[in-house]
């Protein structure tokens, strides 16, 4: 085996977490604009489901999903091959419990909720990341 | 990237102390009865906008927020009967500010908690950019 290939097993090993990382950073920005723009008339809360969005960004049953990649064609004859990405965040609107006059479906407790929720997750995340690459760490060290 | 977590809510932190001003300034002026053009005081009120950030997550754009400007409410002036008054109409009255406290209190309370939803969310998106670069250590 040569070091190209053990640091693709190495990279495959973090990449999920390393997708989940990113994606709870997302969706930090997303709650963060809800909690902005409380008092913003006509806003809507927005929000995407996390489980779909890490389903779409590894790929199916855990496998990795390529990243966009398109081949360089230095030949008429090559075939052109490209890997699409394709929409991993399904951004959708929040359905209020209550709706308010101004058209603001900001709800402040479900704001909070869910910001404080994603920010135990990504510890969580991160928490088991470094359980990794300590493990990994300790297989690479001799004696 | 995650540094406009910090942009969004510091964007609201802003925003909630000009609506903050604002409220004082309605407040302090309750009772003015001549401002700088010799009419009594007008209230002043915020109005909010979203301002989207350049990331662009599908068509849903996120953001803060921004006060896009500031309107003097059209209520009509708080009477007040006293013929004695040098400020006094014909008919006796005093044109007084068309402020109302019990409102620009309710506004100024609904400001300051806003503004600690959003003082919130940046520690706790502090730490997490803290713990983030905590990986591999």
């Amino acid at each position: 085996m040569d070091l190209y290939l053990y640091m693709d097993a190495l990279s495959a090993d973090l990449h999920f977490f390393q997708q989940a990382i990113g994606l709870h950073e997302q969706r930090a920005q997303v709650l963060s604009t809800n909690i902005a723009n409380a008092d913003t008339p006509n806003y809507k809360a927005r929000d995407f489901s996390f489980e779909t969005a890490l389903k779409n960004a590894v790929g199916k049953s855990g496998s990795l999903r390529l990243p966009d990649t398109s081949l360089d064609l230095t030949s008429k004859r090559h075939i052109a091959a490209t890997a699409q990405n394709f929409n991993i965040l399904q951004m959708k609107y929040r359905v209020p419990f209550q709706a308010s006059v101004d058209g603001n479906t900001v709800e402040m407790d479900v704001e909070r909720t869910a910001f404080a929720d994603n920010t135990v997750r990504q510890q969580a995340a991160i928490t088991m990341i470094n359980g990794r690459i300590r493990a990994m760490t300790t297989a690479l060290t001799p004696n | 990237m995650s540094l406009s977590i910090f942009q969004i809510a510091g964007s609201a932190l802003t925003a909630q102390s000009q609506r903050m001003n604002v409220a004082a300034s309605n407040i302090a002026n309750a009772d003015s009865v001549a401002g700088p053009d010799g009419k009594p005081y007008k209230a002043r009120q915020v109005t909010f906008q979203m301002q989207p950030l350049g990331t662009n997550f599908h068509s849903h754009p996120i953001g803060g927020v921004g006060v896009t400007r500031i309107s003097e409410s059209q209520a009509p002036d708080r009477l007040v009967f006293d013929p004695k008054n040098p400020a006094a109409d014909a008919q006796g009255y005093v044109h007084m500010p068309n402020v109302d406290v019990v409102a620009e209190n309710v506004n100024m309370i609904s400001a300051s908690r806003s503004y600690q939803a959003n003082v919130e969310v940046i520690n706790a998106a502090k730490s997490m950019m803290a713990r983030t670069l905590t990986i591999g250590q």
